[in-house]
């Protein structure tokens, strides 16, 4: 049972038959299902609500600054893989040439910890207090009743 | 391994007997199928096995009801999601919205063909297979993005986006994690990292330190990766409804359920092959073929089975302190653990 495949072409059976499975389950749900729409049932789901708007809108710049900084450091992971395989034939040169490179990594990595690029925006906990002010406006409006004047005295 | 698929279960002789000449190209697709005839057994009593999970830990029975046990209820459900009618919202954008599930699926199981079931029993025995399963494994982020935007639905695109930052955040702690254990191996061959842990116990887990903790950075990071549990924010259901696959429904749902349950069970063996020994015996011997693949279903279970642990023990993330732990907890200490096994290999 020989034949001319490659490793890679496992591979590409493999997604082959990945992309026919879920053909074939699409396909036997298709004969089975019903297929009855009507409006509603096509509207996006929002908790029953009325849709309000389109949902693609701007959105939060911290994940994109996430996936720039996880392609910079997946880039250097990447380029250390075929280090890690060969460094030990080289000894101390080719572990000091991988710390090298590790260290310009970890250099860029603290200047974004110090940039504050890695902090997620937190919400900032309002705590209620009352100003000496308010203390004594309230004090005041708690006296007040007292210092009305008095009918039977003013007769 | 299609020879040894085919001459174990005797259909190499039945599909020579119909007149297949040798060397066709239907010997390794037939035998190419087998991992997907495991992955949907194994979908089937690993959400059956979540259910009675939760149950015991929360002191309920779980399904009774359909079967003894109620073993037959995932069967009853996966013929219950083949005949609900396919929905595609309105709103929706169709082509990415059905390409979607296709993608995610495909991604799982073209990461089974570099999957390590025993010696000379791997689909695709790469060179680079470690490599290979980290890359394919993104391609799944490509598919939850689609499918969050795809819907045109404000749930799915939340889901789908901190589902994405998630999943690329800790990317790097798991390759990083990876890496150390490269660095002792020195191969990328799914097969050769295998063969270099004989005669440990345990695998690499218990060499170093470095390794050790190399060992908890990529448990934890495998966690995020497939979105388990406490870092299961794309679907948090009190708040995002069902994350990305809100308006998915019958067939596609049913696609990226199993594509999450593959997953789980891969990123369980890449642990497993990676730091213990994959289907080596735990004492560090090679058992027959057929054994080998026993001993690394049993070891990868167990993983899969701490997940579940995991997911009704601990409660939820929030965003701030998922990218906390990854980028300044995990990505330092990885860091660390990568430079310290390198002294360690050149130095001792």
């Amino acid at each position: 049972m020989e034949n001319q495949i490659t490793q890679f072409g496992y591979v590409l059976i493999f997604m082959v038959i990945g992309v026919s499975f879920v053909g074939i389950g699409f396909l036997t749900s298709w004969l089975l299902r019903p297929d009855r729409p009507n409006d509603e049932k096509l509207s996006s789901y929002e908790c029953g609500e009325e849709v309000v708007g389109s949902s693609w809108v701007q959105f939060n710049i911290r994940f994109y600054v996430v996936a720039l900084i996880f392609i910079l450091f997946d880039v250097e992971v990447v380029f250390l893989f075929p280090w890690a395989t060969v460094f030990k034939e080289f000894g101390t040169y080719g572990f000091l040439t991988g710390l090298f490179f590790l260290g310009v990594l970890i250099v860029g990595m603290l200047y974004e910890w110090r940039k504050g690029d890695l902090e997620w925006v937190r919400p900032h906990p309002v705590i209620p207090s009352l100003e000496p002010k308010q203390i004594k406006a309230r004090q005041l409006r708690e006296e007040k009743p007292v210092t009305e004047p008095d009918p039977a005295a003013a007769e | 391994m299609h020879d040894l698929v085919l001459k174990t279960l005797g259909i190499g002789d039945l599909l020579a007997w119909l007149g297949v000449p040798d060397g066709s190209l239907v010997y390794p697709v037939v035998a190419s199928v087998f991992p997907l005839v495991f992955l949907i057994i194994f979908a089937l009593l690993a959400v059956y096995a979540e259910r009675k999970v939760s149950a015991l830990i929360q002191n309920r029975l779980g399904p009774m009801e359909t079967g003894p046990w109620g073993l037959f209820q995932t069967t009853a459900d996966i013929l219950k999601l083949i005949q609900k009618e396919d929905i595609t919202p309105k709103a929706a954008d169709k082509i990415l919205f059905f390409v979607a599930p296709v993608l995610v699926f495909t991604g799982t199981y073209a990461s089974l063909a570099a999957f390590p079931w025993s010696s000379g029993f791997v689909g695709a025995d790469l060179n680079v297979g470690i490599f290979y399963l980290l890359a394919i494994s993104s391609l799944v982020v490509a598919g939850l993005l689609m499918a969050g935007w795809g819907s045109n639905n404000k749930w799915s695109l939340y889901g789908a986006v901190r589902s994405t930052a998630q999943i690329v955040s800790y990317e790097i702690p798991a390759g990083l994690a990876v890496l150390t254990a490269i660095v002792t191996t020195g191969t990328l061959s799914m097969n050769g990292i295998i063969r270099h842990q004989e005669g440990m116990w345990f695998g690499l887990l218990f060499q170093s330190p470095f390794l050790f903790v190399a060992f908890i950075i990529y448990l934890i990071a495998s966690l995020a990766e497939v979105n388990r549990t406490p870092f299961d924010l794309p679907e948090a259901e009190s708040e995002l409804v069902g994350g990305y696959h809100t308006e998915y429904s019958g067939m596609k749902f049913a696609m990226f359920f199993l594509a999450e349950y593959g997953n789980m069970f891969i990123v369980s063996g890449i642990a497993v092959a990676v730091f213990m020994g994959g289907w080596l015996t735990p004492w560090g011997t090679e058992p027959s073929v057929l054994m080998g693949v026993v001993w690394m279903i049993l070891k990868s279970l167990f993983f899969v089975f701490f997940q579940m642990w995991l997911r009704w023990t601990l409660p939820r993330f929030r965003v701030d302190q998922l990218m906390y732990l990854c980028w300044k907890v995990l990505i330092p200490i990885a860091f660390a653990c990568l430079i310290g096994q390198a002294a360690v290999e050149v130095y001792l």
